[in-house]
């Protein structure tokens, strides 16, 4: 009978969008809906599951509150931030079955963009960005802003990240990253309203080690790696997993190469696009492992990234290729061309005939035994 | 003439010193409050007089102050919120610059029923001199042992602390107030959880304003009862209401709320009617964040009843016909008076004091700005009505703090009643730079519908 009412305690009943999931108690609305998954999840450019305190502000995530609980089924007043707020036993939420949230939302991604740039072809971010994900699912197709954008000047906060604050969205998750992940934090907001920016405290360099990681949080363009920029684009790059015995940090990263060569070194992103986390602890990575390794060389690689499918970095897919005819050996006389150097010496994503596969490789086609022999 | 219960003495020549504020009964309170009454007992005195929260939103004090979380060995505090920075409200400088020593005496009164050992004035930053007058009065107070340890011998601590702002209207906000007390960056918090639970520093805390804090010195004195026979209904005791704009005699007044907004605005006690022959055209009466109103739903309700200076009746008809109490910022607007400018000053007020956190208030603020001033100087068009309309409703309500309703009301109500003054502006651009809209039909007698006999 105890272990009984402690079952009751510990987990809580809650309706999302007609769908009804058992949760532990304490769990907020948007990680009830995320357990669910696919379109029932809203989408949240300020929530980060991994940093304390981060939420509440875009507004994205608003949600309908029909019944409040089971023992008191009043609806909410108000829309709520699903981040921010915690279930109950018996709660009954609308998110896409609701008109009014449609709305509202719709009403947060037009404020969204309204002082964002729309040059996406231009940004370094343009295919991993949060912000261009939502105005495509969530956005309209013309803005009724007729108005000068604001902008800011570029600014290079420390060696290796360059801030441009014109395409900030304020979610304040770096200062999120900054407070939480460093010891000393020298990065914050100014001012206020439309005019606030992040910026350093009199220009000061941001050098700690793990400073890296507020490019990884940040949702948009505004913060980018100083050694990757412009370099390529994401989608021509090949994401993969690889590790490293690293004093600092847990590294575990994703790199993005093109043929051999390392462009970037980032933390690996779950399907929320937050950091991954092993044993219960968000993978930060340290900027050793993020700006200095940038050979493969330095990691033992483990196989391709999983990429969703929806992704345009998922477009360099490998199935149904036709392999050009190798011509160099009839125009070299039947010699076969001397190596430089073996290519499956460098890297083992090459061991594997990536042509047979029947989908997008994973990981899996990579660690699988069979693979391993080949 | 009203009853005055706070501003009776605050002319006494030499008031905001400690002797003569004693001599004129001053600290009664205290001694009543520490010598015959339990915490308990002051609380319930003040629930029982139905004293409402006099900062803006109206909420029973009595009932703030029970929900009030008690845990062992954990500190509580009480803070006064006297960053009165709402354009068009002055009451609680008025308070705290002519009479400080009523603000401690009801600190301490109140800081003894919530038990708060250490509490706070968190004072506007723009109040340089009325923080000094605080100061000193604090000194005084601490020095004739209205303050320290052991309180008149009864084992009660009470210390009094004024903190400055450093000029951010939204620090007015009790969770932002509480962020910039703890020495952070002013923004709001997200509730739950509310103060009374975990507030400053973690702690039960409670936030009121300085007139609601002065207010419980007569409701201990005369007992809460007393207190609740002043006023109409839900509205009890007096309220001080700053009045400004087109009026005679601009000041502050402390009403009993048994008066109509009509005699409020015309006769000679109070605003002493509108200057230089001109009419009445519209009115906030309570702050500019609450909703505008033309004469006519000024001063008579849309059932055709008059109009009184109370909560309940200032806010008949909801938003569609009334408005709100608010903070006591009474702004009345004569017939020379341009709605559309009018609105467009505010929205620039509100644009410059977003906090800039959540993404409707920080964008659209500054959205509605904008288009007002296009507007304004004659660049308008018609579909920008429909969209200032359209962006204030996707911004009320969903921030997290009430300053997006705040910038979002004024706008409402200025197109809900004044939309052919927009108009007018649009279609006659180079007219609209030259001359104003006037009273047209601002003033009319509304027709009430009457029922129809059978």
């Amino acid at each position: 009978m105890s272990s009984e009412t402690k079952n009751t305690v510990s987990t809580v009943k809650v309706t999302i969008d007609n769908i009804t999931i058992d949760v532990p108690a304490g769990t907020t609305i948007l990680n009830a809906a995320r357990m669910i998954g696919g379109d029932v999840t809203p989408p949240a450019m300020c929530y980060y599951s991994k940093l304390e305190g981060s939420g509440g502000k875009c507004r994205t995530c608003l949600v309908e509150v029909a019944a409040g609980s089971a023992a008191d089924p009043r609806p909410m007043p108000k829309l709520v931030a699903s981040c921010r707020t915690g279930v109950m036993e018996g709660m009954v939420v609308k998110n896409i079955t609701s008109d009014k949230v449609k709305e509202a939302r719709a009403g947060v991604v037009e404020f969204l963009l309204l002082n964002h740039p729309l040059d996406c072809p231009v940004c370094d971010q343009a295919g991993e960005c949060h912000l261009q994900d939502l105005g495509y699912e969530h956005g309209k197709e013309g803005t009724r802003y007729e108005f000068e954008r604001r902008t800011f000047e570029k600014e290079d906060i420390g060696p290796y990240i360059q801030l441009h604050m014109t395409r900030c969205i304020l979610c304040y998750r770096c200062t999120y990253v900054a407070d939480q992940l460093t010891d000393n934090r020298v990065h914050g907001i100014l001012d206020r309203g439309d005019h606030a920016e992040i910026s350093t405290h009199i220009s000061k360099a941001i050098d700690n080690n793990f400073s890296g990681n507020m490019i990884d949080v940040c949702p948009v363009g505004a913060l980018t790696d100083k050694t990757f920029r412009f370099k390529n684009r994401v989608w021509f790059t090949k994401p993969v997993y690889a590790h490293r015995d690293c004093p600092d940090c847990c590294g575990k990263v994703t790199l993005w190469q093109r043929g051999d060569e390392v462009l970037r070194v980032t933390a690996r992103k779950d399907e929320w696009g937050e950091v991954c986390s092993y044993e219960g602890k968000p993978g930060w990575i340290c900027n050793t492992c993020r700006f200095d390794k940038k050979s493969a060389s330095d990691w033992v690689i483990e196989g391709p990234a999983n990429i969703n499918r929806h992704s345009v970095i998922s477009q360099g897919h490998y199935t149904g290729l036709q392999k050009p005819k190798e011509t160099l050996p009839e125009v070299m006389g039947g010699r076969a061309p001397k190596l430089m150097m073996d290519i499956h010496d460098v890297s083992e994503v090459n061991k594997i005939e990536l042509s047979q596969l029947p989908g997008a490789a994973t990981g899996n086609d990579f660690n699988s035994p069979a693979a391993k022999e080949a | 003439m009203g009853r005055k219960l706070l501003l009776e003495k605050a002319h006494v020549a030499g008031i905001t010193t400690y002797e003569v504020y004693r001599r004129e009964g001053g600290y009664r309170s205290v001694e009543k409050a520490l010598k015959s009454m339990s915490p308990d007992q002051v609380t319930e005195e003040v629930k029982k007089s139905g004293l409402r929260g006099r900062g803006g939103a109206g909420f029973p004090t009595g009932m703030k102050w029970g929900f009030l979380a008690k845990p062992e060995g954990v500190p509580r505090y009480l803070v006064v919120n006297a960053d009165e920075s709402e354009p068009g409200t002055f009451k609680d400088r008025y308070l705290m610059e002519f009479i400080p020593h009523l603000l401690l005496e009801g600190m301490i009164t109140s800081s003894y029923a919530l038990g708060s050992n250490r509490s706070y004035i968190y004072i506007r930053g723009e109040y340089v001199w009325v923080a000094e007058i605080l100061e000193k009065a604090i000194d005084e107070a601490r020095a004739n042992g209205w303050l320290g340890k052991n309180i008149l011998g009864s084992g009660f601590d009470c210390d009094i602390y004024v903190h400055r702002g450093a000029g951010a209207y939204i620090c007015g906000e009790e969770t932002a107030l509480l962020e910039s007390l703890e020495g952070k960056r002013g923004n709001p918090r997200i509730k739950p959880p509310f103060p009374a639970v975990k507030g400053l520093w973690g702690c039960p805390t409670v936030v009121n304003n300085v007139e609601t804090v002065a207010a419980v010195v007569p409701i201990i004195n005369d007992g809460g009862e007393e207190y609740a026979k002043i006023g109409i209904g839900k509205s009890t005791g007096t309220k001080l209401i700053s009045a400004c704009g087109n009026i005679n005699k601009p000041g502050v007044y402390e009403i009993d709320m048994t008066i109509s907004v009509e005699e409020f605005i015309y006769s000679d006690e109070y605003c002493g009617g509108i200057p230089a022959g001109k009419k009445l055209k519209a009115c906030i009466p309570g702050g500019s964040s609450v909703p505008i109103l033309p004469a006519n739903l000024l001063l008579k309700t849309a059932k055709g009843e008059t109009r009184m200076m109370t909560y309940e009746s200032l806010a008949d008809g909801g938003f569609a016909s009334g408005s709100m109490m608010g903070s006591g910022g009474f702004i009345v607007l004569d017939d020379s008076q341009c709605v559309v400018r009018h609105t467009y000053s505010l929205a620039r007020f509100y644009r410059h004091e977003s906090c800039g956190q959540c993404s409707p208030c920080r964008e659209g603020t500054g959205w509605m700005e904008k288009i007002l001033w296009n507007i304004e100087t004659g660049k308008g068009k018609l579909s920008d009505i429909d969209l200032l309309w359209d962006i204030q409703r996707k911004i009320e309500g969903n921030t997290i703090c009430p300053l997006g309703d705040a910038a979002a009301w004024p706008v409402a109500a200025a197109i809900r009643h004044f939309r052919d003054e927009f108009e007018w502006h649009v279609l006659h651009p180079d007219e609209a730079q030259q001359r104003n809209y006037g009273l047209m039909h601002y003033a009319d007698p509304i027709h009430v519908p009457q029922p129809v006999m059978a």
